[in-house]
């Protein structure tokens, strides 16, 4: 009976967002206020039904109801509680609700919250957003219905996918969404300034918190993703380039070139096109995403059960939204003038160069992840691109981004000065040329390239310290004066501290970890001791044990370094048993210069020992913390005032020198 | 910025949509097994509980038969088990089962027993012998086996009366008259 008020409520909530869609944007467009007036309560009534439906499948997961089809495929008795849970959304058509129901809440939160938007502007956000709604609804209801029956119904059902059962990638999916999903918030304003043929400084000041907080989520979404990958597949790896980690990846560089460009169009009433260009493509990527992942067109390692006919109904909803919105960007676009102007050099300049590098570096992702496609099209063979297209195309452009970004925080907005500017970085530019040449010298002079990798992380991060010094008057005034100014600094400058000293962090974490892997792979017995970048490890023994629901074994590595340092790995394998699917869980153990990493394979027959991988991973925790940080300044600078949902639109003067944030 | 430039856009997606509604028709995996056009590996699996004789590659030959992997503990195994078991009674090709992965030794023909048989010749598989001579991903999947033994093709997921009539029932015709 639940269920059936649950499908019922979805489909009841398509009605709504198809009216949601229409009849306001008429309103809006004939200035009725009456029509525009269905707008707000209607998105809070979609939110609550959508509720409603998930709630539903929520209590027909969590009770085991097999007469349901998706719980019995996705879903178990013997599963731990957290997993009947997250099995709502580990599954296409529960992840595609939660989808839609996140959708809905970015539009009740417009609704509830959007009070001192422009009227016509608040209605016409939330027309867009309802018609993306009705286009994902409709989807879920004619193609991935999560409330079908099943008859008869099953003793038990077929459980959720082992490698899904952790608690990282229990959270992993609905932080992703809320970051994918978030940025159609950003698409519905680019899309209803189009309609009016209207951006302006308040309406990029309304885009931006937006676009921090699904940037936000987004980033530590992808980062969670990562971090499963690492310890659950147990492969050493943390990024592996696949088509489904790309497809989180370039929405992610669009919305961080979305992010600097909108601080362009609020202080300055410039690069308007770029805003609303990069706002549509950050969605339109999302989409696209969605799209790679849900059809079966590219094969990956995450593909849901693919199905032509859901192919067909996202690519649809995929070319109606984005190229109903390139087709306004085209038409309106050009009218889109700024009255900013600005030299080459200048904070301007330095942000334009920052979106063009984002902006290609996706697109040259995109290229990898779909070459395969068009190659499969145009009947010249299945090709795969791997890891080294992407590390090749990708890092190269990632290089002059990061130069830059040292640089750009020092120029003044509109014309900034080079020559001071640098002369404010000569200690930086000495810390970085030392830096790389010590790396070079000390650690690998085989790879110079790594050493430049390490010399860019200081760069940022000295480029990153010299900012906050200069802001806070460091050695200039007395050191009393520059703490007090320190905790005077608004939270959005230490948002870009925090998230540019962060990417420094992550930048040398990435470097070392792809530079100076330690990787050794033996069959051991027990007793046997094996070294890795001086760790000594001895395999103590491999026991079988029983889970709640899988079949566990479990080595025990002691490893020693020294006299003083003695520590217990314990890495395992499970086998799932309503599946029969192994998982790896890698044993790991952090430290500030890498990661003991552990894994325990197959018994080989002919030797009685046992497959084992060990690794050393030189600075994969300042990946993790680095990446932690970024997340944190955007967090910092949403919470800033002149961020904050409701704050009073006054116009604020911004002097010169204020901080790009 | 020229006018047309605000077009470009809207271009590449164009193209983009195009590469993907071909793209669609094709199925990404369809090359993945390199087992595609090779002779059935050897093997040797012993029969279920209850029943004399498993199964080997040396009963696959002389005709296009089906050697479908399942297991009690499958769902979607159950989903496809009523149009095997009409493939069986109207007598359109033999299908022969790998039993995989059974939790015990009994789970597998309790199973049959109250579903029905529709397999020619059953082997059990619990340590996936057979599963890893067929390249065997998931259950359930199924493979195309012609006169000579060589596998033709493989299906993956459950076998349904819609993609049975539009890809499988071809490729099967066609290999009866090779």
């Amino acid at each position: 009976m639940i269920v059936e008020i649950g499908h019922f409520a979805l489909i009841l909530s398509l009605f709504v967002a198809a009216l949601q869609g229409t009849l306001p944007m008429v309103g809006a467009h004939r200035q009725n206020q009456s029509l525009m007036a269905i707008a707000a309560p209607a998105a809070l009534i979609q939110f609550a039904l959508i509720v409603g439906a998930f709630a539903a499948l929520t209590y027909a997961f969590v009770t085991s109801d097999f007469s349901v089809m998706n719980v019995a495929s996705n879903s178990h008795t013997a599963k731990p509680m957290l997993y009947k849970i997250s099995g709502v959304w580990g599954n296409h058509e529960g992840s595609m609700l939660l989808w839609a129901l996140i959708l809905a809440a970015y539009g009740a939160a417009i609704a509830a919250f959007g009070n001192n938007l422009r009227p016509s502007l608040k209605v016409r956000v939330l027309g867009v957003q309802s018609l993306i709604a009705t286009g994902v609804l409709a989807f879920i209801l004619l193609t991935s219905n999560p409330f079908l029956r099943l008859d008869p119904a099953p003793v038990n059902g077929n459980g959720l996918n082992p490698l899904l059962q952790d608690p990282g990638l229990a959270f992993h999916p609905p932080l992703l969404y809320l970051g994918y999903v978030g940025l159609s918030i950003t698409f519905s304003f680019a899309v209803a300034a189009l309609i009016e043929g209207r951006v302006d400084a308040a309406w990029a000041r309304w885009v931006r918190p937006w676009t921090l907080a699904a940037w936000c989520f987004l980033t530590a979404g992808i980062v969670l993703g990562s971090w499963w990958a690492y310890y659950e597949l147990g492969w050493g790896g943390w990024w592996f380039w696949d088509p489904v980690e790309n497809a989180s990846f370039m929405p992610w560089l669009a919305a961080t070139a979305l992010l600097h460009s909108a601080i362009v169009s609020e202080k300055r009433d410039s690069l308007k096109s770029w805003t609303i260009f990069l706002a549509i493509i950050a969605f339109g990527l999302s989409l696209l995403g969605t799209f790679l992942v849900r059809s079966g067109v590219i094969t990956s390692v995450h593909a849901f059960a693919s199905d032509p006919t859901r192919g067909v109904f996202i690519l649809l909803l995929l070319v109606i939204t984005i190229g109903g919105a390139f087709a306004l960007f085209a038409w309106r676009g050009p009218q889109l003038k700024g009255s900013g102007l600005f030299q080459p050099v200048s904070r301007e300049g330095g942000l334009l160069l920052n979106n063009f590098l984002l902006t290609v570096a996706a697109a040259s992702v995109l290229l990898g992840t779909l070459y395969p496609l068009f190659i499969d099209v145009l009947e010249l063979g299945k090709v795969s691109v791997g890891a080294p297209y992407f590390e090749s195309v990708f890092v190269p452009m990632m290089i002059p981004m990061i130069m830059v970004m040292g640089i750009a925080p020092f120029l003044k907005w509109k014309r900034g000065d080079f020559s001071s500017a640098s002369a404010k970085l000569k200690f930086a530019a000495l810390a970085t040329i030392i830096g790389g040449l010590l790396t070079w010298a000390l650690i690998d002079r085989a790879s110079a390239f790594a050493a430049f990798g390490i010399a860019l992380a200081i760069w940022l991060f000295a480029a990153t310290l010299t900012e906050l010094a200069g802001r806070i008057k460091l050695f200039q005034v007395p050191l009393a004066d520059s703490l007090s100014r320190l905790f005077r600094q608004p939270r959005a400058s230490w948002g870009m501290t925090l998230a540019h000293g962060g990417l420094a962090i992550a930048i040398a974490g990435i470097t070392a970890s792809s530079a100076w892997k330690v990787e050794s792979i033996q069959v051991m017995k027990f007793g046997d001791q094996v070294n890795v970048a001086g760790y000594t490890y001895t395999l103590k023994s491999v026991n079988e044990f029983q889970g709640p629901n899988y079949k566990g074994t479990r080595g025990t590595f002691i490893v020693t370094k020294g006299d003083d340092f003695k520590l217990t790995l314990e890495p395992e394998k499970r086998v799932y048993t309503v599946r029969a699917m192994p998982t790896t869980e890698a044993a790991i153990h952090p430290t500030f210069l890498g990661d003991l990493y552990a894994v325990v394979g197959d018994k080989d027959e002919k030797s009685g020992g046992y497959i084992t991988r060990l690794y050393f991973n030189p600075l994969v925790p300042w990946m993790w913390v680095g990446a932690m940080i970024m997340v944190l300044g955007a967090a910092v600078s949403l919470s800033d005032r002149r961020h904050r949902v409701g704050a009073p639109m006054k116009s604020k003067l911004v002097s010169g020198g204020a901080p790009a944030e | 910025m020229n006018r047309l430039a605000y077009y470009i856009p809207l271009v590449l997606l164009g193209i983009l949509a195009v590469y993907f509604a071909a793209g669609l028709g094709r199925d990404p995996k369809s090359l993945e097994s390199v087992l595609i056009d090779q002779k059935v590996p050897e093997f040797s699996l012993p029969p279920i509980a209850g029943s004399s004789k498993g199964l080997s590659n040396t009963d696959l030959k002389n005709q296009v038969v089906l050697v479908n992997v399942f297991g009690s503990w499958c769902v979607a195994c159950r989903v496809e088990h009523p149009f095997l078991m009409d493939l069986k009674e109207k007598n359109i090709v033999p299908v022969y089962g790998i039993d995989w992965r059974e939790p015990d030794r009994k789970a597998g023909p309790r199973w049959l027993k109250k579903y029905g048989d529709p397999y020619t010749l059953i082997g059990d598989d619990p340590i996936s012998k057979g599963a890893i001579a067929f390249g065997v991903t998931g259950a359930p999947e199924t493979f195309f086996v012609d006169k000579n033994g060589l596998i033709r093709y493989k299906h993956m997921g459950p076998i349904t009366a819609q993609n049975w009539s539009r890809t499988l029932k071809p490729i099967l015709e066609r290999l009866r008259k090779e």
